[in-house]
């Protein structure tokens, strides 16, 4: 005890968390984890902004006439619902906050290929986003989150024009970093790390890549070819002015639909990393659901013609679009076969991470197949702009993307703040996020199928039950989101300070300190063996 | 509890009204694919929890053996969900290509949407908005258009929906199996009041269709009848009684004076509401905009003249102006 008393106070060893001070040292910071961390905090915050406009459509919806707002109201609040929770939350999600920080971390070298362009894609992100939010202030955009023409074009008289402007804008900001992480995991792999030695979240991290610099250009020239038109009058897209009234629909999900990739795929990322820790097992079939990865980056470029099963286009080209959509159910079947298959006699805890990653696999297996009725064309005619919709899209978007975030989050912040959360809080808030969840958005599947529309301020009397129900869950479901908010800010004075890896895993990011150093690595590791290593025989990492 | 489960069954029902030849066909197709959810959730449910609690881990050395992975299980999990979507792709892209073509002496009618109403004209010459009469027991098609954004005309109890697009002609059709009267929906967002582009399909025996297409329904005040064309017409969608619709509210408006945008104040008589609503854009009302439509040529003047009755009815409403 008296040694104990007598040992002078040590500082706390360099990380780049205590690195520099000031904040010069955050704002123009090349450390990767550092602006992993400036994301952090931007996406949270357009995070609470559409949070906040979701709650109000809520209201709205409690009763038959419209509780709150006037409809054009409630239109602008569904719009920028969809742009801030899209373009601002969930595609930088994933690869912006866990993607920066891991990537160099999991293929064990010392920043991305480019930090200056990683620094200048947080920054085009922030423009984008002021612009947008800009935008909200001054008058609001009403034209949905899908901008379709001629509507958003000749007709809307709202900031359609500026809030293009923020999402083109910010679509350079995913370029960017797709491009680095491209080039990171193809040149900067450790020695010894193969490409199938890599972390299946490294194999997803480069799907998703390939579509953010394939697939943002063509959105980019379509807000662009948009803009022209809105500003000129020059007829592309309105019919009115000799343009094409689908043509925005088909160069619109040519990026949009692949979009729904870029959220999702980097959530089985990081469920595919969890599932191994918390069983303590290899990923089941590794190869397969790595391809499967590439696979859904592929055929997700094919399908976008199912948006547009009711709008005339031909009854083949219906019929082509069918079958590709189909077809790219397969590849995130097989993930879900493997991930279950993971736990076969593993060794499983319960941790908090886990709780995610588990409600991620329900949710998203929900979501999957619920796709199954929008791909097939004879049900699709009747749940096509209904509610169906809007419930299939949040159990994949919400329920996938966001558990898996929030998973990867509880993951990882031992690793990024170096210390840990409350567990038990952290497994009640899970639990009460799954509870909410479903109950918001189960009752759209049926109101969906009864035939309420979308984005209606006001609804036939008959709906309002389902309506109801809806509402109630999401006030649970908000909660469910404050609680983990609360926790991480706590544990970042008040939490016990991390070791190394807390929970025992494998992978080179859990045998560096916690938090890292500016450098990541004293010295670049060598790999010696595949990735989830986790059985006895092939135990060399010391763990815990 | 037998109470309440009835309660919610009666003001919960888990079906729309099948009211179309196509109907029950969609359904069948919707139950196989909710049977083919509900199986595929149940499982991946169930092995999740079975494995949970079969495999938790009982001392924190414990360290399973590794698995790599097996073919065979991944040649299965592949063909099984294969075949499954490959029976879905083939029913419904066979029902999605039956139904897409109007079975021949369908009767024509032309749809044309705009914000945010619905018109439609019989083959007889017969005009409505926001209703459309159909015989029953014989194929209607619908051919369409808009006169300004893309609209889509949606009525559930017959499982149909297709865009009604500017500048192009798009149909559907339909063969109704129920007399009575069904939603009709707007389901592609078209602006501000997207939700009140809502109407109704009235489904009729073949005889009273014919009655009804000879002339009006008899036997009502001039009072009513101007009631009754309000809301047809598509007027009450806008010109809300408590003045927040984007048209002025009507009630306390007959024989007071109206101060108009041109700085101009007038009084509400008889002609000054024939031309409002034949010539809209001639008189625009202090703050509002001029959004509203002529009529011309789709009322009767004896259908204006019992909106205007309407109109003075409500002269006597105090209300918001």
């Amino acid at each position: 005890m008296s040694t104990a008393l007598l040992e002078p106070r040590v500082q706390a060893p360099r990380n780049y968390l205590n690195a520099e001070y000031g904040w010069k040292s955050w704002l123009f910071t090349l450390d990767h984890k550092r602006i992993a961390l400036l994301y952090m905090v931007s996406i949270t915050v357009f995070f609470l902004i559409g949070a906040s406009f979701a709650a109000l459509m809520r209201i709205q919806l409690l009763s038959p006439q419209g509780e709150l707002v006037q409809p054009e109201t409630y239109n602008k609040l569904f719009t920028l619902h969809g742009i801030v929770m899209i373009f601002f939350f969930l595609i930088p999600s994933i690869p912006a906050v866990l993607g920066n920080f891991l990537v160099p971390l999991m293929v064990g070298a010392r920043d991305l290929a480019f930090p200056k362009l990683n620094l200048l894609s947080w920054y085009i992100y922030v423009v984008g986003g002021l612009f947008t939010l800009f935008a909200a202030i001054a008058g609001g955009v009403d034209t949905g989150w899908t901008f379709y023409t001629p509507y958003s074009s000749t007709y809307s008289n709202t900031q359609v024009t500026a809030v293009a402007v923020g999402v083109f804008i910010t679509g350079f900001s995913s370029i960017l970093t797709g491009l680095n992480f491209i080039v990171t995991i193809h040149k900067m792999r450790a020695p010894g790390l193969t490409w199938f030695r890599m972390p299946l979240f490294l194999w997803a991290m480069y799907a998703t890549s390939l579509i953010m610099i394939l697939g943002t250009p063509v959105l980019a020239i379509t807000i662009f070819l948009l803009a022209i038109e809105h500003l000129f009058h020059v007829g592309i897209f309105s019919p009115a002015l000799g343009g094409d009234p689908l043509l925005f629909q088909h160069l619109f999900w040519f990026y949009s639909h692949p979009a729904v990739y870029i959220m999702i795929l980097p959530s089985m990322g990081v469920v595919s990393e969890i599932i191994a820790c918390f069983s303590r097992k290899r990923i089941f079939g590794y190869r397969v659901v790595a391809f499967s990865s590439v696979a859904i980056a592929v055929l997700g470029f094919l399908v976008w013609g199912h948006h547009m099963f009711v709008t005339g286009q031909s009854v083949y080209a219906g019929l082509v679009f069918s079958l590709l959509s189909f077809l790219v159910a397969i590849p995130s079947a097989i993930k879900v076969f493997n991930w279950t298959s993971t736990l076969y006699k593993g060794s499983i805890s319960y941790d908090a991470p886990m709780l995610y990653a588990l409600g991620f696999i329900g949710l998203f297996t929900m979501g999957g197949l619920t796709g199954l009725f929008l791909a097939s064309l004879a049900t699709d005619v009747h749940l096509n702009g209904t509610y169906f919709i809007v419930a299939h899209f949040h159990y994949i978007m919400v329920g996938g993307a966001v558990m898996g975030y929030l998973g990867g989050m509880h993951f990882w912040w031992p690793k990024i703040s170096g210390r840990l959360y409350p567990n038990g809080w952290a497994a009640f808030a899970a639990v009460i996020i799954f509870i909410g969840f479903n109950l918001t958005f189960f009752p759209q599947f049926v109101l969906g199928y009864l035939g309420m529309p979308r984005r209606y301020a006001f609804y036939p009397a008959e709906f309002q039950v389902l309506n109801v129900m809806s509402t109630a869950g999401a006030s649970v479901l908000g909660v469910g989101y404050l609680i983990p908010l609360i926790y991480f800010i706590w544990s970042m004075r008040y939490g016990p300070v991390a070791p190394k890896n807390p929970w025992g895993a494998t992978g080179l990011e859990w045998q560096t300190a916690s938090p890292p150093t500016t450098e990541n690595f004293a010295e670049i590791p060598v790999v010696t063996q595949e990735a989830y290593a986790y059985s006895e025989a092939e135990q060399e990492v010391n763990l815990g | 509890m037998t109470f309440l489960a009835l309660f919610l069954f009666q003001s919960l029902p888990l079906q729309p009204e099948q009211a179309s030849t196509i109907a029950q066909s969609v359904d069948h197709l919707y139950y196989f694919i909710t049977l083919v959810t509900l199986f595929f959730t149940c499982l991946i449910f169930f092995l999740i929890f079975y494995f949970m609690i079969k495999y938790r881990r009982r001392s924190p050395g414990e360290r399973p053996k590794a698995i790599e992975g097996s073919l065979p299980l991944e040649i299965m999990w592949t063909a099984i969900p294969t075949l499954i979507v490959a029976i879905i792709f083939i029913w419904s892209g066979r029902l999605y290509f039956q139904n897409s073509v109007a079975p021949p002496g369908s009767m024509e009618i032309v749809v044309t949407g705009k914000q945010w109403m619905w018109k439609v004209e019989h083959p007889e010459g017969q005009r409505e908005i926001n209703e459309l009469h159909v015989p029953l027991g014989r194929p209607v098609k619908l051919t369409m258009t808009s006169e300004d954004v893309i609209h889509d005309f949606y009525v559930p109890a017959f499982r149909v929906k297709k865009d009604v697009l500017p500048g192009r002609y798009t149909s559907l059709w339909f063969e109704p199996t129920k007399t009575g009267t069904f939603h009709l929906f707007c389901a592609q967002y078209c602006g501000a009041f997207h939700a009140g582009m809502i109407g109704s399909v009235v489904v009729m025996e073949p005889r009273a269709y014919e009655r009804w297409l000879a002339g009006g329904v008899h036997g009502e005040s001039p009072e009513a009848a101007g009631e009754r064309v309000f809301k047809e017409s598509g007027c009450s969608t806008c010109h809300l009684a408590d003045g927040s619709g984007p048209g002025p509210s009507l009630n306390g408006l007959y024989g007071h004076s109206v101060k108009l945008s041109s700085g101009q104040t007038i009084t509400a008589d008889d002609a000054y509401i024939h031309e409002s609503i034949v010539l809209p854009a001639a008189k625009i009302v202090e703050h509002y905009q001029p959004i509203m439509p002529s009529f011309q040529g789709q009322l009767t003047e004896e259908q204006i003249l019992n909106l205007i009755a309407y109109v003075r009815s409500l002269g006597s409403v105090t209300g918001k102006q």
